[in-house]
């Protein structure tokens, strides 16, 4: 017969519930003692948070300022790296560079961030796109500052890159080695202007839209390509097939202009963009980084002499 | 005196970004020029005295002795791009709660605006539709513009001026890069801006826009004052004065180009000595056209079945 709740015979045995009970105890005692002294901790733990797991896992380095954590501060950032961690001292000064092509930059990420919060109250359709501007101007909050903030940085993004272009070429920075960074800036220059134009017929208002359709009427002219231009006809050109209904996906400006203009607009042409920008700041970097205000050469030390350099 | 004219154009939304133009464009033609004047000032001094040319007086800031040649990045340049966002944002902000975008009626095929104007920064384009047809207007010029922009760093074989302002050694090159860019493109928008009113015609500013003027024009083409009456005759004579212009002022820019830049000459190849001329040529042919237009008021000179130009 099996004995009831350890009783044991020569009572040395512990039953099952006094070894509970024992453990039990011994828990409550370590939360008491214990807890106080791992709370001490983690106060003390909270007064410097740079040790912390979370933060040492984020930051990778110090931040006392020496020369190497300057350094690692850049290096070891996704979005600084692109900058080398020194930079010619010159280089930094404002009256050379205007800033021009930083601020172009910095006003594409302003109309990316204001253009996605656009996009939640915009339908590219004829029957809603001017209501939804309406709605954004009446309705949603901060709406009107929303479509203003777009359509500034826009015009502004036009004046900054000519103004950068203006710089680099007043100051030969085309030069070599930057050639070939200095076409792909003037694609990106045709970029940004086909961008604000295809962001001026969104909202499916007079202005807009005729501007739009003086713009694409001149694709009717096109060589070749357009149906009333030089040798159009002769190579069967219609309103109906020509580069102009390409572009528009009809023969007017309609419903298919603006989805064509707004997919350009916030897909196509940013992407396109995009990559050129990746590709134009990396020549910056490989070119020999932001051209710093460089040492003058005299007309005595250029000889000429190497004959025609071939094109 | 029309203010109220003149302020209705200049306060449209979309026009403040030209009127914020004039004046930035203003002052950074300054400060470039300052910066040039100096450097020029520099490489006069630097001439005469080989001997300061092999110390470190190569720029207008030398280095002092002591000083790092290169700063940290962090805090040096972020610090900078940093503030300019910020400026930049709070510009914008100021701007966009002040100006509101403009918005007009709904969009209306059967009722045309009067003047239908293109976005601000094609206007120096459409400008270009009153002394051209739409397919050089809209078509050839911008890629002509594009492509002869792209070109430049290929056939601009001078070493000098490479990384610093400067006029003096680069007279020819940064005098056709002004030309372009201020007279053709920059005063052409504000032209096509601030002068064209209804019906795309002429309006000082200050004049009051008359929606009903109308202007007694007679256009003529150039074979027509030859008495050209053929429409072969016309084809061939057109031919010969275009391609007489590329000849005859391929010729004059050849016997100036050599004479004031014998160095460039020297080094260039004949393609790009070809396309510098091209380019130059296209670009001049621009105003010559609009004087033709604007004291003979002729509209072509060159006029075949498929093209007139």
């Amino acid at each position: 017969m099996p004995e009831e709740n350890g009783n044991g015979k020569n009572g040395k045995e512990v039953g099952l519930l006094e070894r509970l009970k024992s453990a039990l105890h011994e828990d409550v005692q370590s939360i008491r003692t214990d807890m106080p002294t791992k709370a001490k901790e983690q106060i003390e733990g909270l007064k410097k948070p740079t040790k912390t797991a979370v933060y040492t896992s984020i930051f990778r380095h110090k931040h006392d300022d020496t020369p190497r954590n300057r350094a690692l501060g850049v290096l070891s950032n996704v979005f600084l790296h692109l900058h080398p961690a020194k930079i010619n001292r010159d280089a930094v000064r404002y009256s050379f560079t205007w800033g021009m092509g930083g601020i172009t930059f910095y006003l594409f990420i302003v109309l990316t961030l204001t253009g996605v919060l656009l996009m939640f109250y915009y339908h590219p359709t004829k029957l809603q796109a001017f209501r939804d501007v309406l709605y954004l101007e009446h309705d949603v909050p901060f709406g009107k500052i929303l479509r203003n903030m777009h359509r500034w940085a826009a015009h502004l993004m036009v004046i900054t890159v000519w103004l950068h272009m203006f710089r680099v070429f007043l100051t030969g920075s085309y030069k070599a080695p930057r050639q070939f960074n200095w076409n792909i800036g003037v694609l990106l220059l045709v970029l940004t202007l086909l961008l604000s134009f295809t962001g001026y017929l969104l909202p499916d208002d007079q202005l807009g839209f005729w501007a739009v359709t003086v713009g694409t009427n001149m694709a009717r002219a096109t060589p070749l390509l357009g149906h009333e231009g030089p040798f159009g006809k002769m190579l069967g050109m219609t309103p109906y097939n020509d580069v102009r209904f390409g572009l528009l996906g009809g023969s007017i400006v309609d419903a298919n202009a603006l989805l064509r203009s707004y997919i350009w607009h916030c897909i196509g042409i940013p992407i396109v963009a995009s990559v050129l920008m990746i590709v134009h700041f990396w020549r910056v970097r490989k070119d020999g980084g932001i051209s710093g205000p460089g040492s003058v050469v005299l007309a005595s030390e250029d000889k000429a002499q190497r004959g025609p350099r071939h094109a | 005196m029309d203010w109220r004219q003149l302020w209705e154009i200049c306060s449209a939304p979309d026009n403040v970004p030209i009127v914020a133009l004039i004046p930035l464009l203003a002052f950074y033609c300054y400060l470039a020029w300052k910066q040039a004047k100096g450097n020029d000032e520099l490489i006069a001094e630097l001439e005469t005295s080989p001997a300061m040319a092999k110390t470190r007086y190569r720029k207008t800031w030398p280095f002092e002795p002591g000083w790092q040649k290169e700063v940290h990045v962090w805090p040096f340049l972020l610090r900078i791009e940093f503030l300019a966002a910020i400026i930049v944002t709070i510009v914008l902000m100021i701007w966009s709660v002040t100006l509101n975008a403009p918005l007009e009626e709904p969009s209306n095929p059967n009722l045309t605006m009067n003047p239908a104007k293109a976005p601000w920064y094609f206007l120096g384009l459409q400008e270009m539709l009153v002394y051209f047809d739409p397919w050089i207007a809209g078509v050839v010029m911008p890629t002509l513009i594009i492509v002869g922009l792209m070109v430049i760093p290929y056939i601009d074989t001078n070493p000098l001026g490479n990384g610093y302002y400067t006029w003096k050694q680069r007279k020819f090159a940064i005098g056709s890069f002004l030309f372009g860019f201020i007279i053709l493109w920059v005063a052409m928008i504000i032209i096509g801006t601030f002068i064209r009113g209804p019906g795309w015609q002429w309006f000082w500013p200050g004049q009051t826009w008359d929606h009903s003027r109308l202007i007694y024009e007679v256009n003529r083409d150039l074979p027509d004052l030859f008495g050209i009456a053929s429409n072969f005759g016309k084809a061939i004579f057109g031919a010969v004065v275009v391609g007489g212009y590329y000849l005859a002022g391929g010729f004059l820019i050849h016997a100036l180009f050599r004479r004031y830049n014998p160095k460039d000459y020297q080094r260039m190849s004949l393609l790009q000595y070809s396309i510098m001329v091209f380019f130059l040529l296209t670009m001049v042919a621009l105003p010559l056209k609009m004087m033709l237009r604007l004291a003979f008021n002729i509209k072509y000179v060159w006029i075949t079945p498929w093209f007139n130009v």
